[in-house]
């Protein structure tokens, strides 16, 4: 079986397959995956039996169900009021300077996606960016280095 | 039980029925709200915001299509409140939309185009928006285009797809500003698991989703001299065509619809009735057959229950969501395809016409039937069976344009060979109605008699119910038939997909003891179709059933085996049902298709 | 001022008390309708939204009968400004879930729900830990009552209670059109409360120390006292429990940094106030003040003069055009219109007038909109336009 549509089974298994038990497998997948690719959410839909049309629309909905395919580390910046006014647009360019990507786009080996993203509830650490789930706050230029660079290493010490 | 409360409007008081939405209880005083989301076929979005009314002590406006009255409310439907925000609401659909209305297809028939017509919305200060979207048009499908730069955003096509039609084809997806109406992935429609029934079409205000029309191709074949040009018009068309016309609906308008499309040019004019004559003769045929084969030699290969196919929107739904469970259609293709594929051989060799030189034009009540007709099964004439399928609507634009005072056209009669028809041929177009006339002339085949209905009228398979049932009990056979002796048989009806489903699933569990299912993709069967004159309604669709029956009440012949071309077709050409020549014209296979 | 509208810090909320087992077994031994009535005295109100009477929201609902009903704890906190729920999640999660359960005692209700937003996905662990052991302990003193996490996935409208439901059902959280609302047509179509974070905690301080306590805070028609979520030009950001009521001339002499300028209240769908009205204006729900502005979530967000209010009122409405569900035409085309507006006017594409049609564009999403989302972008607009207009022109 294919390691995704087995990911799917698993999850409905756990989760159920009514119509309110999408979100959790949407999210389950987006948490191996990353992403839900054409073929997650045809598997979803025949698992749970819903339209696939549904599936997608739902997703699309929600700006956490990336439907296109991201690296194995999602950057979102909080690009809202306060952020912004604590020096977020530093933060961004010390990122792409560092990564060599624009807002929206990943790594070509793949492990880092740039995003942005709306109040991440940090406002009096701002500016704040979350990588997968983990939080960072009070972020400066040389902060959000020293993260990033920890990313690096960590995917370098895998790699070994 | 119900309760009446007293309300009232624009100071006016009214008692209506608890429940009841500020909407209809306005329509009950006389009062029309103006609305674009609402539509009687479907559930309630409210959330175009064009209904808001005021309500006395109330801060906010309310949808008048969402809220329902409460006692004594008092509900003012055109304070400068209302008014004013009514107009910035249209105001700001129209800043999202490309109103290039001299060249959209809905041009006069449109419902956003009116409300800017009677409010006068002659300056529009707000940003225009069009520029910065990236609106597509989807022309891939032979039936549908989708310009999404007409679209409003209502959720009727969504709605319809999915309440009536159980499909889901079409989504609402992304929020804020970039929510828009797509498909699974943004494919092209004609990709998706669309049946191409067109009620979305039907449900549209706007020019979003419209047929794609071969109005100019049409007229170009009438005008080439060297080319034979044919027409068949389906059942329902009679029945709804003068809606477009001029006439309410439910008007029988057969004669004058032949006189107009003769005075368009049309070289022959004949009836698509005649086919559905013969569809019930090859079909009643291989229902026995496939009785026979279950019942008595066992054949687990041949299934039952035996299902219609002469709505290829279902055909489209069950290759998409049912693929496993193709062997239960009848192998038969639809009235249109039989014509077709008999125009440019029968009807060819008789009239001693070169076939190639023949255009075959098709008027349906449905766009399915454009899709049908492009199906690369449909060439076994050796060409292209029907060259173009054209809506009831579009008929009724091509009337309009050859400037023909409809409602003072005299009647005149269908051409021979393919233009004869019976009772039984015109209420195909209601739902039962293929049921009706199979049973009419099944049981006949089978006993030697009439089927016991007081006038032939099989009232269990007629109405709007989603799913009817019935059930007639074979007595005293001919010789031939003694297998069915005693045999009940047991027949479903299902109209609008969201129904077929009902039907489909009990057959995947192995609870359907039918013997015979009729399905038809639209609600009402095809006389509400998503070719019918928009708008189609509950009400409408009864006017239009009810002069379907008058008209089959009314026919001499209302048994398919009597028609005497078919008859005649018989002996000249087919030999009997299910010959090896029928079986190569008239019958067709099926193949499965993704679910997305 | 008078007195009464001073700034006085309170201490219940973060206040670690030890003793939730007891006051849960005290709370559920008494009636239903005793408890309604100790909630509807504290004259406790929502502290997520619009600020609805709880004590009356729990009454709607237990009056409904049905044998299965909600509870469910909105923790979506996505209002920009609004880090306070997170907070209690993480510090004093008991008193929620406590609440949580008095309230299906209350309504007669067996699941709750935590609609944690997808953004809180690090609390999960601790959080799942308190239920689990306070589930154990509801089944020791038999109540049939559990409660599972719902998580969010990135979509601030979903903080809305009906579109909150829909999101639960697994759809495009999109709102439902009201009546019917959530008391008789919640969740699954089945009775259901749904209360902020920060209300349940509330809950429990009253069910803990009786009403009287919590109704001694505040003043009038705003009793208690209420955390806030202090951000932006401030030397001294963070969550503080204030009591409600207090001038907002104290509030800037207490977090400001000397230039404040404005202060948005309530988050971006709340308003704004200038320097000239801090005195003036209030922090509560209702009351005879000349100016009020509704606390909402909590969210106090602090600009000195060095902050250009366009470029505020650009993040504002960029986040409402991105945020907004889309469905309904007021606020979908209206966020688009205000957000272009604004940027047409300071390049001088329009002129100033076209503000005033902006106005009245908002007045008509007031008016108009189908959910709260899209009538409350008028606040910030308005209050923003009006007093700053110099900003948005020149
Ligand atoms: C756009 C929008 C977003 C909202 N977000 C939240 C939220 O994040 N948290 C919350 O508790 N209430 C939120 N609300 C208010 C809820 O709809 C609801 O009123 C509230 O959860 C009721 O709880 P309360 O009475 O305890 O305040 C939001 C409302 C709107 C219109
Ligand atoms: S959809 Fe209607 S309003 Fe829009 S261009 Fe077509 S006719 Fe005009
Ligand atoms: S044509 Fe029919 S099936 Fe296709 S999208 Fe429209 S309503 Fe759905
Ligand atoms: S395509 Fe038509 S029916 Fe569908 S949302 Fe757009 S305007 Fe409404
Ligand atoms: S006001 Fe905005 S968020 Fe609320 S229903 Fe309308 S479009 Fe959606
Ligand atoms: S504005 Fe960035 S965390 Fe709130
Ligand atoms: S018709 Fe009522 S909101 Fe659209």
């Amino acid at each position: 079986m294919n390691p995704v549509s087995e990911l799917i089974k698993n999850l409905a298994d756990q989760h159920g397959r009514n119509r309110h038990n999408l979100l959790p497998i949407l999210q389950g997948v987006v948490e191996q995956e990353k992403y839900l690719s054409e073929f997650s959410m045809v598997e979803i839909a025949r698992e749970l039996d819903l339209p696939a049309s549904e599936v997608y629309g739902t997703a699309t909905f929600y700006s956490f169900l990336e439907y296109k395919k991201m690296g194995k580390y999602i950057i979102r910046i909080c690009k809202t009021i306060t952020c912004s006014m604590k020096g977020k647009n530093q933060i961004l360019l010390a990122i792409e300077d560092m990564l060599k990507i624009h807002v929206g786009e990943t790594t070509p080996d793949g492990n880092f996606s740039l995003l942005q993203t709306n109040c991440l509830g940090f406002c009096h650490k701002a500016p704040a960016m979350l990588v997968n789930s983990e939080v960072y706050t009070d972020l400066t230029p040389e902060k959000v280095r020293e993260v990033l660079s920890s990313y690096l290493k960590k995917q370098k010490e895998e790699k070994v | 039980m119900t309760k009446n409360i007293k309300i009232s409007i624009n100071g006016i008081p009214i008692e209506v029925e608890q429940g009841t939405t500020i909407l209809d209880a306005a329509r009950q005083a006389g009062v029309i709200i103006p609305s674009l989301c609402y539509h009687k076929d479907l559930c309630i979005a409210g959330n175009c915001r064009v209904c808001v009314v005021e309500i006395a002590g109330q801060k906010r406006l309310a949808a008048a299509c969402a809220t329902p009255c409460e006692e004594e409310m008092e509900i003012l439907t055109n304070s400068l409140n209302v008014l004013h925000s009514r107009k910035q609401i249209i105001e700001l659909l129209l800043s999202e939309h490309n109103a290039d209305c001299t060249s959209c297809f809905k041009n006069g028939s449109c419902e956003l185009q009116k409300l800017a017509s009677d409010y006068k919305i002659l300056k529009q200060d707000f940003i225009r928006l069009v520029p910065f979207k990236n609106y597509t048009i989807d022309k891939f499908s032979p039936s549908i285009i989708k310009d999404d730069s007409k679209c409003i955003r209502c959720q009727r096509c969504v709605r319809t797809c999915a309440e009536l039609q159980g499909i889901n084809a079409l989504t609402v997806a992304y929020k804020g500003d970039q929510m828009k109406i797509t498909t699974f992935f943004e494919k092209p429609i004609n990709d998706v698991v669309c049946s191409t029934c067109g009620q979305c079409i039907n449900h549209c205000p706007t020019g979003a989703l419209v047929e794609r029309n071969y109005i100019e191709k049409v007229w170009d074949a009438i005008a080439d001299k060297s080319k034979h040009v044919i027409v068949q018009t389906a059942p329902a068309v009679r029945v709804g065509l003068g809606e477009e016309l001029g006439f309410g609906p439910g008007e029988r308008v057969t004669g004058k619809m032949v006189t107009a499309l003769k005075r368009l040019g049309f070289d022959a004019v004949m009836d698509t009735d005649f086919t559905a004559d013969l569809t019930i003769m090859e079909e009643g045929t291989e229902l026995l057959t496939r009785l026979k084969s279950v019942l008595v030699d066992h054949d687990p290969k041949v299934k039952l229950p035996m299902a219609t196919s002469c709505s290829p929107g279902w055909i489209k739904y069950i290759e998409h969501l049912f693929p496993d469970f193709l062997d239960h259609l009848s192998t038969c293709k639809s009235p249109q395809q039989m014509f077709g594929a008999l125009a440019k051989t029968y009807y060819a060799k008789a009239r001693n016409l070169d076939p190639e030189k023949i255009i075959s034009v098709s008027i349906m009540p449905c766009t399915a039937k454009k899709f049908e007709a492009a199906r690369p099964e449909m060439h076994d004439s050796g060409y292209r069976d029907v060259d173009y399928v054209l809506t009831t609507r579009e008929l009724a634009i091509m009337i309009k344009q050859a400037g023909l005072d409809f409602m003072k056209l005299d009647d005149s009669h269908f051409d021979r060979l393919m233009g004869e028809s019976t009772g039984a041929a015109v209420i195909f177009g209601a739902t039962g109605g293929v049921m009706e006339a199979a049973l009419r002339t099944v049981y006949e085949l089978v006993t030697g008699r009439e089927i016991p209905f007081k006038n032939l009228n099989i009232t269990p398979v007629r109405g709007m119910e989603g799913v009817k049932e019935a059930s007639v009990k074979i007595e005293n056979p001919l010789e031939e038939w003694t297998f069915l002796d005693g045999v009940e048989l047991k027949c479903a009806v299902a109209h609008g997909l969201v129904n077929a489903h009902k039907i489909m699933e009990l057959i995947r569990l192995g609870k359907a003891d039918y013997h015979f299912v009729e399905i038809m993709a639209c609600p009402g069967g095809c006389l509400g179709g998503g070719g019918q004159p928009i708008p189609t309604s509950p009400e409408i669709r009864k006017k239009r059933a009810e002069a379907i029956y008058a008209e089959d009440e009314g026919m001499p012949l209302r048994k398919s085996h009597q028609n005497p071309e078919i008859i005649k077709i018989y002996k000249d050409f087919l030999d009997h049902p299910l010959s090896e020549k029928s079986h190569h014209l008239l019958h067709t296979h099926y193949v499965a298709r993704e679910r997305f | 001022m008078t007195a009464s509208y001073q700034l006085k810090r309170a201490d219940f909320i973060f206040k670690n008390e030890n003793d939730w087992e007891q006051v849960l077994q005290k709370s559920i031994s008494r009636s239903p309708q005793d408890l309604i009535n100790e909630l509807i005295s504290s004259e406790l109100k929502g502290r997520g939204g619009a600020g609805f009477p709880t004590g009356l929201k729990w009454k709607l609902t237990a009056e409904v009968s049905d044998s299965v009903k909600y509870v469910i704890c909105n923790a979506d906190e996505g209002e920009p400004g609004t880090f306070k729920d997170r907070e209690i999640l993480s510090m004093v999660p008991y008193k929620v879930l406590t609440g949580m359960a008095v309230c299906a005692h209350v309504i007669g209700a067996k699941e709750g729900y935590i609609y944690l937003r997808g953004e809180y996905f690090f609390l999960l662990p601790e959080l799942n830990k308190s239920i689990r052991e306070f589930e154990y302990y509801c089944k020791e003193i038999n109540l049939d009552f559990t409660i599972r996490i719902f998580m969010g996935s990135g979509a601030y409208i979903c903080g809305e209670e009906t579109a909150l439901f829909e999101s639960m059902e697994g759809k495009r959280g999109e709102p439902r059109n009201k009546p019917p609302y959530p008391s008789n047509y919640g969740y699954m179509g089945k009775p259901t409360v749904i209360n902020n974070v920060e209300t349940l905690a509330h809950t429990f301080t009253i069910f803990k120390y009786g009403a009287k306590r919590f109704y001694d805070l505040g003043v009038q028609y705003s009793r208690g006292s209420k955390l806030f979520s202090v951000s932006g030009d401030t030397p001294k950001p963070g969550i503080y429990e204030l009591e409600l009521g207090m001038s907002l001339a104290d509030f800037v002499e207490e977090f400001g940094d000397g230039d404040t300028k404005a202060v948005q209240v309530g988050g971006a769908s709340g308003f704004l106030v200038p320097r000239k009205r801090f005195n003036e204006t209030a922090i509560g729900f209702q009351g005879k003040l000349v100016g009020i502005s509704l606390p909402t979530g909590g969210s106090m967000m602090l600009f000195n003069s060095s902050r250009s209010m366009f470029n505020v009122l650009d993040n504002y409405l960029e986040f409402f055009r991105e945020e907004s569900c889309g469905q309904c035409t007021p606020c979908r085309v209206g966020c688009q219109q205000l957000l272009k507006g604004i940027k047409a006017v300071k390049r001088g594409e329009k002129n100033a007038k076209y503000l005033d049609k902006l106005l009245r564009l908002t007045e008509t999403m007031k008016l108009t909109a189908k959910c709260g989302l899209g009538q409350s972008v008028a606040n910030s607009f308005s209050s923003i336009v009006e007093n700053f207009r110099e900003e948005m022109i020149y």
